[in-house]
């Protein structure tokens, strides 16, 4: 008796890349805006970045019904540690609750790749990278998607410091300035377009800093 | 199983195919399949059904000043490296490590579940769980998941009161208590230097630079392990980071580049 094959497929991916680099005192989060299934385009204009709370922010490619799926989740536990510690929660805080809710699917995983940036309790930016069931780290800058394998070797050139795990301890934050990592990041996406089929259209940038958060984009290849 | 090439003859003279290859079929031609569901995956499925361990080398030993335990800091996905930067030995508490081999996910995750399970222990018998407890909780745990797919390969080293303990305990259920041990795919190369060089009588430096040099050999000549070699010691006070080198470095401490004799003539010639 030859063992039985599923016919259909719970998941499906939507493409895309995420990046996000910290700083001394700020945090960049970007990501393309086009929306695909296999070959077809279904929207130029998706954002796949979110607030979670007023110091962290997430992005996340992959299934973007799993993602919608995990935003209200996160959003809704969110909601309830606001009224009961009457404060808003912390990006590590956040951090670990996504690894969490990642594990708790451990077995039908949320097949989202997320990158979660912010400002940690001292004002310093922080960035943590994802798998798909939670397996978290924090480090200075990391990319996930589609074009991660593209990005990431780009980014480690220009950016990669001593690992947090030498001893004796070396400091890991980028050395760039606030416009210097927005440019930075451009740059990125305008070259991963140019490789990755699933990456364009368009480019969101969210800055997280002492002031709050901007929000700017930037036009990629359509094509 | 006999392939059934009835569909060939009826479609060759049909679209007047070349008369020698039709002249050259004597009956319906056919060669054996081997009865599997899937003909194309069917050797790689029998491979991975005895798929070399985690991408990774973590080793611990117990000697007479207590455990050592050391551990490399790369995760790969697959061929490409996610990264070099991850934490492989995970600070139970103040007194017991534990190590991270196979899914990042769930070593991390269960790793820090066995933190609180160790933390209510303690409040609520007033004293310090033991390695052999601890050990054993965590066995539990992975042995109920037996069969589901979690893949971790850890090791449990602490100082409780009977003094060093070292336990190796594995999502298959499996549960050992030993002196030495290397988890991961890179374990077969840190098992020769470990096995070579170890006394039991070492000092600390000693077997902090056995751990080190056991690793950096296994980042050397495994492809999935690499980073930086983090080595911690575990005595009565507890446990304490002792180095972490980035083995690239290591590799020129422990293989000087020595200046050509071609040069040092140059020099010679310069000189007045």
């Amino acid at each position: 008796m030859t063992k039985q094959q599923a016919n259909w497929s719970p998941y499906d991916n939507n493409g895309g890349s995420c990046v996000a680099i910290a700083g001394a005192d700020y945090c960049v989060i970007a990501a393309d805006t086009r929306m695909s299934t296999g070959y077809n385009i279904l929207t130029r204009d998706y954002s796949k970045i979110t607030k979670l709370a007023d110091k962290c922010v997430m992005a996340s490619s992959g299934f973007q019904a799993d993602v919608k799926a995990l935003q209200k989740l996160l959003a809704a536990r969110h909601l309830i540690y606001q009224h009961q510690h009457n404060k808003q929660m912390g990006c590590p805080a956040m951090a670990q609750l996504l690894s969490n809710t990642l594990y708790y699917k451990r077995f039908f995983p949320y097949y989202s790749f997320n990158v979660l940036g912010g400002l940690d309790n001292e004002g310093k930016g922080c960035v943590y990278t994802y798998d798909a069931v939670g397996s978290y780290e924090r480090v200075g800058y990391s990319s996930q998607g589609s074009g991660s394998t593209l990005i990431m070797p780009f980014l480690d050139n220009q950016l990669k410091s001593p690992s947090p795990l030498l001893l004796p301890v070396q400091d890991a934050i980028t050395p760039l300035s606030e416009s210097e990592a927005v440019d930075l990041v451009k740059t990125v996406f305008a070259s991963a377009t140019e490789r990755d089929i699933y990456t364009g259209d368009k480019l969101e940038i969210v800055v997280l800093n002492a002031e709050g958060i901007q929000r700017e984009f930037m036009d990629l290849r359509k094509d | 199983m006999k392939l059934d090439t009835s569909g060939l003859e009826s479609v060759a003279p049909f679209l007047g195919v070349s008369s020698e290859l039709v002249g050259g079929l004597s009956g319906a031609p056919y060669f054996e399949l081997p009865n599997t569901a899937n003909f194309d995956r069917f050797q790689k499925d029998a491979i991975q059904m005895v798929k070399p361990a985690k991408g990774t080398t973590t080793l611990a030993f117990i000697f007479k000043e207590g455990v050592m335990v050391a551990a490399d800091s790369r995760a790969s996905m697959g061929g490409y490296i996610s990264s070099q930067s991850v934490k492989k030995i995970i600070e139970i508490n103040p007194y017991m490590l534990g190590t991270m081999a196979g899914g990042a996910a769930d070593c991390q995750f269960w790793h820090r579940n066995l933190g609180i399970k160790c933390r209510l222990h303690e409040l609520a018998n007033k004293r310090r769980i033991s390695v052999t407890g601890a050990s054993k909780l965590l066995a539990n745990i992975l042995y109920s998941y037996r069969g589901m797919g979690l893949s971790v390969g850890t090791m449990i080293a602490g100082w409780d009161e009977t003094g060093p303990g070292l336990y190796y305990v594995d999502s298959e259920g499996g549960r050992l208590k030993g002196n030495r041990f290397s988890v991961g795919s890179g374990s077969p190369y840190a098992y020769g230097v470990l096995d070579s060089g170890y006394h039991y009588d070492m000092s600390v430096e000693e077997a902090a630079e056995l751990a080190r040099r056991a690793i950096y050999h296994a980042t050397f000549r495994d492809g999935a392990s690499g980073g930086v070699a983090s080595v911690y010691h575990v005595g009565s006070e507890g446990w304490k980071k002792l180095s972490g080198d980035d083995v690239g470095e290591l590799y020129y401490m422990y293989n000087p580049i020595t200046p050509s004799t071609v040069e040092q003539e140059m020099t010679d010639v310069a000189g007045p």
